[in-house]
């Protein structure tokens, strides 16, 4: 009995394993590694670490990421917000469509979306006409190949990730807490101050560290709109590894350690904080 | 209150123009003959989309694309699918690990994922098409374990199993005979899911084989300078397809046995 239950059991996870090591746990390994060594030498050294942490051009790349990931997830997670909210107001079968579009709009990433900006507000863009042909001051030395620009797209496919994320969040604060709030006499914006917002807050935590990680990760977008001018962590990691003459793969090791690391942190600060959500839903 | 669902409706109606805006406006390019200096398109025309679809390059990355996502999603569901099912039936205290290992491919970004297997697999003589493929199988893990799981769990997998086995059936019968039915349009759901996601990848695709295995985002990429009305229709088509996917993706698990449940947050 339990030796046929083995042998199923090892003919279906060997190849599954064999495919997630081969392609998960060993590159991963591969890339610590590399980045523990010096480009043509032999043996261990913190030398790309160092130059990671030391050379402006790569702290500035980080400081940049960091910078318009953490605009972009703030203006994001603030829209957001009141969307997701508004979403519950709905009746079910309305918000299961609400909820559907925004789902296909959160698939609009990448490539296509700095297309569809550029062809929106990029030189000769359909807004930027309009903005010169009304003469509309400031908007018209907007630039699109910007840092403001970048801001912007970014915060487009924030918003669609934002409120898929906090929906479910708000559904958990019941009518009956409203309920029993206003016959003890607590007026609406008492019911949000003392019980809504610390009940969602720890979520919205939680879905702006996960936004943050995601605006982090993100190279498409940027590099479709101006190839690796700009100095973006993924961006200097993708030109590191893949130059054909600046290429220094262990250099480019270090960063993506460094940008993985990162990653994982804000992860888990997600998974503990939507750990104290799910306890007060308990 | 009457006055409440007002702000709501405008506060929606907001978000989704802002949503849509950009895409309205990609498809509208795509039927313009010229607009460059004017606020509206000079004229409509079909011309573009005759084009894209009358070159031979779209159409060889098309092809490209759909034997990689394709084949991928096909080993894919034939190798994770028994196996998350074995694991979740027969060996539920490894569980645990696989929930850890499922969570891994979201903290690796494509650009950190693509340093990995450039570093492992450049000089290895392994052709970087299959690397990507096998980058890609990762990609999808999460989606697919999600997908398999909730309908196992859905379709009570354990009780089948035993019943199956009770009447005599061995271990791989009861599998394809009685689960894999069962789980069929959850299964569906998930593929279409990753189906959409391989579709449009681009990272991974751009750094570990470029050009020489074009797919159709790296198509699009090199057309974005060249002409902004091809590519616009390339856009229009691509979202075209997403359109239909989710739909079908909406339709399978309305009348399967999956249900759409709360979502939960991804991570």
């Amino acid at each position: 009995m339990k030796k046929k239950t083995n042998g199923f059991l090892w003919l279906t996870a060997t190849p599954f394993f064999v495919l997630i090591i081969g392609f998960l746990f060993l590159p991963f390994i591969a890339m610590i590694i590399s980045s523990f060594k010096k480009n043509g030498e032999a043996g261990f050294s913190l030398f790309n670490y160092t130059e990671v942490f030391t050379n402006k051009f790569y702290l500035q790349a980080i400081g940049n990421s960091v910078l318009i990931s953490f605009t972009a997830s703030l203006i994001g997670i603030l829209v957001a917000v009141f969307v997701a909210y508004s979403f519950t107001k709905f009746s079910p079968k309305v918000q299961e469509r609400l909820l559907l579009l925004a789902n296909m709009t959160s698939n609009f990433a990448g490539v296509p979306l700095a297309f569809a900006y550029i062809v929106l507000l990029g030189t000769s863009g359909l807004f930027t006409i309009l903005f010169n042909e009304l003469s509309i001051g400031f908007l018209q030395g907007f630039n699109l190949y910007s840092w403001f620009g970048l801001v912007i797209i970014y915060i487009y496919f924030q918003i669609p990730l934002a409120i898929m994320l906090l929906y479910p969040i708000y559904l958990g604060i019941e009518k009956r807490w409203k309920e029993a709030a206003t016959l003890l006499g607590a007026s609406p914006l008492q019911f949000w101050l003392k019980i809504g917002i610390p009940f969602i807050l720890p979520g919205i935590a939680g879905t702006f560290s996960i936004l943050f990680a995601n605006a982090m990760g993100a190279y498409a977008t940027a590099y479709a709109l101006v190839g690796s001018n700009f100095n973006l962590l993924p961006i200097r990691i993708g030109a590191l590894i893949s130059g054909d003459i600046f290429a220094q793969p262990e250099l480019g090791s270090a960063l993506a350690v460094f940008l993985g690391v990162s990653m994982i942190i804000a992860l888990l600060i997600n998974e503990w904080l939507m750990r104290l959500v799910r306890r007060d839903l308990a | 209150m009457k006055e409440n669902m007002r702000t709501h409706k405008i506060i929606v109606t907001i978000t989704f123009l802002y949503l849509f805006i950009p895409l309205l406006a990609t498809f509208l390019y795509s039927l313009s003959t010229t607009w460059n200096k004017t606020i509206l398109p000079e004229g409509l025309t079909l011309k573009w989309f005759v084009d894209l679809y009358n070159d031979p390059r779209f159409i060889d990355a098309l092809w490209r694309t759909i034997q990689l996502t394709g084949g991928t999603m096909i080993v894919s569901i034939l190798i994770m699918v028994p196996a998350i099912f074995a694991i979740t039936v027969y060996a539920p205290k490894y569980e645990k690990w696989l929930q850890t290992i499922v969570l891994f491919p979201y903290a690796m970004p494509g650009v950190v994922a693509a340093v990995g297997l450039l570093s492992i697999y450049s000089k290895s003589g392994i052709p970087m098409v299959i690397v990507l493929a096998g980058s890609y199988f990762v990609l999808i893990l999460p989606f697919m374990y999600q997908g398999v799981r909730n309908s196992l769990r859905t379709v009570n997998a354990k009780t089948l199993v035993e019943a199956a086995e009770l009447l005599g059936a061995s271990r791989s019968t009861a599998f394809w005979k009685v689960i894999v039915p069962n789980i069929t349009p959850g299964i569906m759901v998930s593929s279409l899911l990753s189906f959409s996601v391989l579709f449009g990848e681009f990272v991974l695709a751009n750094i570990l084989v470029g050009g020489s295995f074009e797919t159709i985002q790296i198509y699009l990429y090199r057309r974005l300078r060249e002409s902004g009305h091809l590519s616009s229709a390339i856009v229009v088509s691509y979202f075209l397809l997403l359109l239909v996917l989710s739909w079908i993706m909406v339709r399978f698990s309305r009348r399967g046995t999956l249900k759409l449940k709360k979502k939960e947050p991804i991570v």
